[in-house]
């Protein structure tokens, strides 16, 4: 299949091997990776934070970037189950904010054909065993809106414990929030503290080495939290450790999310 | 948007609930949470309630097979009431008034409170008897009450620890949950003369004891006036329903000889048979169980039983302001159960005060500052669209499927909206910064520079992570105050390029040669 | 920034408080919402409705079944028995009361074997009166199996509603026919008759005040004794008694067959 990459606007500046590990592994599985350089991002972020006005250029552009080559392409995946969510659920609500009925249209043929990693690959490339080989300890994080908004439900952990030489251990309340938000982490910074330092020591609690999640914006909440207090799990991204083989594993970085090999 | 209602009638909009009502806090949701969050006492007995109840709860609501269509009813019952509010008053007035009832309009807080005090007053009351309801709490009757000499007497336990200590209630189910059976106890017996001080913290003796406190006044029923909520008022036969635990409820509802109920004009519902609905959601999200221990309907007056005088007080208070917003109405089909509180992360550990609302929580932020409107920038009420996550979990546990993230955006959206229309209001941090990365996002030329050039930028600070940073620079603290943040290095962007190139090399695999990312980058600029 | 500004609401003059809120809330309602309008007739009823299979078809003895493990769920005692032993029963549940009142329908075969001294109520004891009173006897309307709830109207047989509140033992006869298996079944029943005074019942008053630690006995009666009358068990030899029968209702999705 051909399939086109969206980033997301952080994954490319601050989790760039996020990204590179989705092309590496689907390009393992035989499919052809297009990258279009006029991405920039989904809106979530204005969109969250009520600046509707100042998100539709954004959703324009993206719309504009990938409109026009729908019919080039197989799907449009996301390493990203909020952002995906926002493509989904909020397109259309910033373009009915502005009025703009052809934006709405444009943007729900977008929508319809844009996936989220875990969704593309279960839904869509049916596969479930990636041939991915990670010998490490994890434990799974399910990101809100890829639980919530996406319902991905168990495609993550089906993938997951296919992988080869993995341990998936649970994590205790593992379905309440990281904390992050998007501004939220900053706007409200005391109580998304408080909620991620009870997020980063319940991973600490479960012995694993890596937690993993869908969402690089949350692993970078919980990675951040677990690095300042030098706690010894490190995050991962789905997607890293499925693009993990025994011929090149993934091997951590000391930047957070990042790749040492 | 149409303005003009009644011919010959002056135009009459929606009004927000009165400046006297409990619905806004003295300061906004940050720094009052900032507080709350240093209280461990606070946070420990909010863990584990907040627990507790929402472990029963999933266990009582899986027993039900039919709980979705259920929550689809209640959902679509909910909308057929607001979008027929003005009929069904009426009819709920007609019917309660052919049982044997008086109906009162109440317009705002101190238009309910007059009400009641007079009322009071007409029957020589000089105490009267309350069961829990939110909407005396939200106008403050209490106090109203008291400025009228009349002492209003909290029935049930939590309230009355609650009134008890001078406190303010902080969740809608369980007021006291910010106490502890310890505190408890210390407030019980600086406050019950008669109490034997050898009096342990068991909750059952602690019970006891409001128990052997609250019954002579329900025996004597001073006054003989009662005050309570409701949560159903049914339009079709004048029937309103109270749904309670401990019997305080009965007591109120049975004893004294005349009873006033002061309810939220949303409380009404179609029909009686609607009740088969909501007697199963509520009770369910509510307590976690498959019903709570005790209901009352009642419909007018009965002779011979229970109140020879009932009064209904139907209360606007802000509830048509709400109404106006149709993305934000369906905060008004709250049924009360405080199932999203419990869920919410952020309720679970900052608290029910941070809030500064009689209603807390999620629910809370979507239904005050609709009740008060936002003023200004500096208004309180306007942190509280903010005061969450957009986790979700709320909207997945409510009954009556309020979609709570959706009317939490909406709401900030609303915000940013009246202040980008508001002279001199729209130039904050947040504002400059929003309208900078609009711009450079929906320009892809300058993003793809931006982006490539970020790593370089970033070069100039030490290590491979970015630590604390000084609180001269704008938003950025809030981050990493708490947590380590990544620091940028050559971007996807930039890998991608040597990607094709590779590829167009014909390489045999992208993935083997691609260069190094992140970490590795860093480590080779430090050497 | 706590200074708001604290002017009064607005009124409109020569408007009643009511004429006032209405043309709000139509006022309000002009601005239309983008889903269509819902009508009654757009509720969809597709949940388990009075007349669903399961309430109609569900064996008696099972629904009663589960109606005694529900109730005792609460912590309240449940007395199963029958017709013939009913006065039994009741002086059972009512060991220990030196006093008892009952309301003026309660047949007076009920109370055939109790010790205690029966009053009949006529209406006029008031709080202080019921106070000294022992424990309560009465009948009710009807019994919700999937909630364990008794639901009292106030008549004859279930008493006016201060009776059954203020003693410290109720007593309450539940009769096969009068137990249904949910709640739409009940509300159905209740709805023959909406204005009477209505209480339901399901388990002894309760509170869960204080860290959501559940403690029985707060305002309401502390004790709560119920007595379910099964059928006389048919009089063939191999045929299982009717208390024999497996009380293990089912606890999650519930099927009740």
């Amino acid at each position: 299949m051909r399939i086109s990459l969206m980033t997301t606007c952080l994954v490319d500046v601050m989790a760039p091997d996020v990204a590179a590990s989705t092309v590496r592994l689907l390009e393992r599985l035989g499919h052809e990776v297009v990258f279009d350089r006029r991405q920039t991002c989904c809106g979530q972020m204005h969109t969250n934070t009520g600046y509707y006005t100042e998100a539709a250029p954004v959703v324009r552009q993206f719309v504009d970037t990938f409109e026009p080559a729908l019919d080039e392409v197989d799907a449009i995946v996301m390493p990203s189950g909020s952002c995906a969510g926002c493509v989904r659920d909020q397109h259309a609500l910033v373009a009915r904010h502005e009025g703009d009925s052809e934006l709405e249209e444009r943007a729900g043929r977008v929508a319809a054909k844009t996936y989220e990693l875990s969704e593309l690959l279960v839904d869509v490339l049916k596969v479930t065993d990636v041939g991915a080989y990670f010998p490490h300890t994890v434990t799974y994080h399910p990101t809100c809106h890829s639980m919530r908004v996406l319902k991905v439900g168990p495609r993550p952990l089906k993938l997951l414990r296919a992988v080869e030489g993995i341990e998936v251990v649970n994590l205790p309340e593992s379905d309440t929030c990281c904390g992050f938000g998007g501004t939220f982490s900053v706007k409200n910074d005391a109580t998304s503290d408080a909620m991620v330092t009870d997020k980063a020591a319940n991973v600490v609690r479960t012995g694993a080495d890596f937690v993993v999640a869908g969402d690089a914006s949350c692993l970078m909440n919980i990675g951040g939290k677990l690095h300042r207090t030098g706690a010894a799990p490190r995050p991962v991204h789905l997607a890293q450790i499925l693009a993990s083989t025994r011929e090149e594993p993934f091997v951590p970085s000391e930047t957070i999310l990042g790749r040492a090999s | 948007m149409s303005a003009t209602v009644n011919l010959g009638m002056p135009a009459v909009r929606p009004q927000h609930a009165s400046p006297s009502s409990t619905l806004r806090g003295t300061r906004g949701f940050p720094d009052a949470a900032r507080e709350e969050l240093t209280d461990e006492v606070l946070r420990g007995n909010l863990r584990h309630a907040t627990t507790t109840i929402q472990a029963k709860r999933a266990g009582v609501v899986r027993e039900v097979r039919d709980w979705q269509k259920l929550r689809n009813a209640g959902s679509a019952l909910k909308w057929q009431v607001t979008d027929h509010l003005p009929e069904l008053l009426e009819q709920l007035e007609e019917s309660v008034t052919a049982a044997g009832g008086t109906v009162h309009w109440a317009r705002d807080a101190e238009e309910a409170g007059e009400i009641v005090t007079s009322l009071a007053i007409e029957r020589g009351a000089r105490e009267i008897l309350k069961v829990k309801s939110m909407a005396t709490q939200e106008i403050a009757l209490n106090e109203t009450l008291e400025h009228a000499g009349i002492r209003a007497i909290e029935t049930d336990l939590a309230e009355l620890i609650v009134q008890l200590a001078g406190d303010t209630p902080s969740h809608i189910l369980v007021p006291a949950i910010h106490r502890n059976r310890a505190q408890i106890r210390e407030i019980f017996l600086a406050s019950m003369p008669d109490l034997d001080p050898s009096i342990t913290d068991d909750p059952a003796e602690l019970a006891g004891a409001a128990r052997r406190y609250l019954r002579e006044k329900f025996l004597d029923s001073p006054g003989s006036v009662a005050v309570s909520g409701a949560n159903f008022a049914v339009a079709d036969t004048g029937t309103l329903v109270v749904v309670e635990s401990e019997g305080n409820g009965r007591m109120c509802l049975t004893l004294p000889r005349t009873l006033i109920s002061v309810v939220g004009i949303e409380k009404v519902v179609p029909s009686f048979q609607d009740l088969e609905v909501f007697l199963q959601l509520l009770p369910r999200s509510s307590t976690g169980e498959r019903m709570n221990p005790y209901t009352t309907l009642f419909t007018g007056v009965r002779e011979g039983d229970g109140p020879q005088e009932f009064h209904l007080v139907l209360l606007d208070n802000g509830r048509s302001a709400v109404l106006e917003d149709p993305d934000g109405r369906s905060a008004l089909h709250c049924i009360r159960c405080s199932a999203c509180l419990n869920v919410c992360p952020v309720y679970a550990r900052a608290g029910g005060h941070a809030y500064g609302s009689t209603y807390p929580g999620p629910i809370g932020a979507i239904l005050s500052p609709q009740m008060t409107g936002v003023q200004d920038a500096e208004d309180p009420s306007a942190t509280l669209p903010y005061a969450s996550s957009l986790c979700g979990a709320c909207y997945d546990v409510c009954p009556v499927k309020i979609d709570i993230p959706a009317i939490l955006v909406h709401l900030r959206a609303k915000d940013v909206d009246r202040r980008r229309g508001t002279r001199g209001e729209f130039h904050g941090a947040w504002d400059v910064s929003m309208k900078g990365a609009s711009r450079l996002m929906s320009s892809p030329r300058a993003y793809d520079i931006a982006v490539r050039s970020a790593g370089t930028l970033a070069k100039v600070m030490p290590g491979k992570n970015i630590g604390t940073l000084p609180h001269a620079l704008p938003i950025v603290p809030g981050w990493t105050d708490h947590r380590d943040l990544p620091k940028p290095g050559p971007s996807f962007r930039s890998w991608w390029d040597q990607h094709e190139k590779q590829r167009a090399a014909g390489s045999a695999s992208g993935a083997g040669a691609a260069p190094a990312t992140g970490g590795d980058e860093q480590q080779e600029d430090q050497a | 920034m706590s200074t708001r500004p604290a002017a009064r609401p607005v009124r409109t003059p020569g408007l009643s408080a009511k004429e006032e809120i209405m043309a709000r809330l139509r006022a309000a309602l002009d601005v239309p919402r983008r889903d269509a309008v819902t009508e009654a007739a757009d509720v969809p009823r597709d949940y388990q409705r009075a007349d669903d299979r399961q309430e109609v078809s569900t064996d008696p003895a099972k629904v009663r079944d589960v109606l005694a493990q529900r109730i005792a769920d609460y912590r309240a005692t449940v007395h199963r028995t029958t017709p013939s032993q009913l006065p039994a029963a009741i002086a059972e549940a009512l060991d220990g009361a030196g006093s008892v009142i009952v309301p003026p329908g309660v047949p007076e075969g009920w109370t055939a074997q109790v010790a205690a001294t029966v009053q009949v109520d006529d209406g006029t004891p008031g709080p202080r009166e019921l106070d000294v009173i022992d424990a309560v006897l009465t009948g009710c309307h009807t019994a919700i199996a999937v909630t364990g709830t008794l639901v009292l109207r106030s008549d004859d047989l279930s008493g006016r509603r201060a009776l059954t509140l203020v003693p410290d033992r109720h007593v309450v006869v539940v009769q096969a026919d009068q137990v249904v298996l949910g709640v739409p079944k009940g509300i159905e029943r209740m709805g023959e008759d909406p204005a009477s005074p209505w209480t339901l019942i399901s388990g002894p008053s309760a509170t869960s005040d204080i860290e959501l630690e559940r403690v029985e006995g707060v305002h309401g009666p502390r004790q709560l004794h119920v007595v379910l009358v099964d059928p006389e068990p048919e009089p063939e030899p191999d045929s299982p008694a009717p208390d024999g029968t497996s009380a293990s209702a089912p606890t999650s999705q519930e099927t009740y067959r």
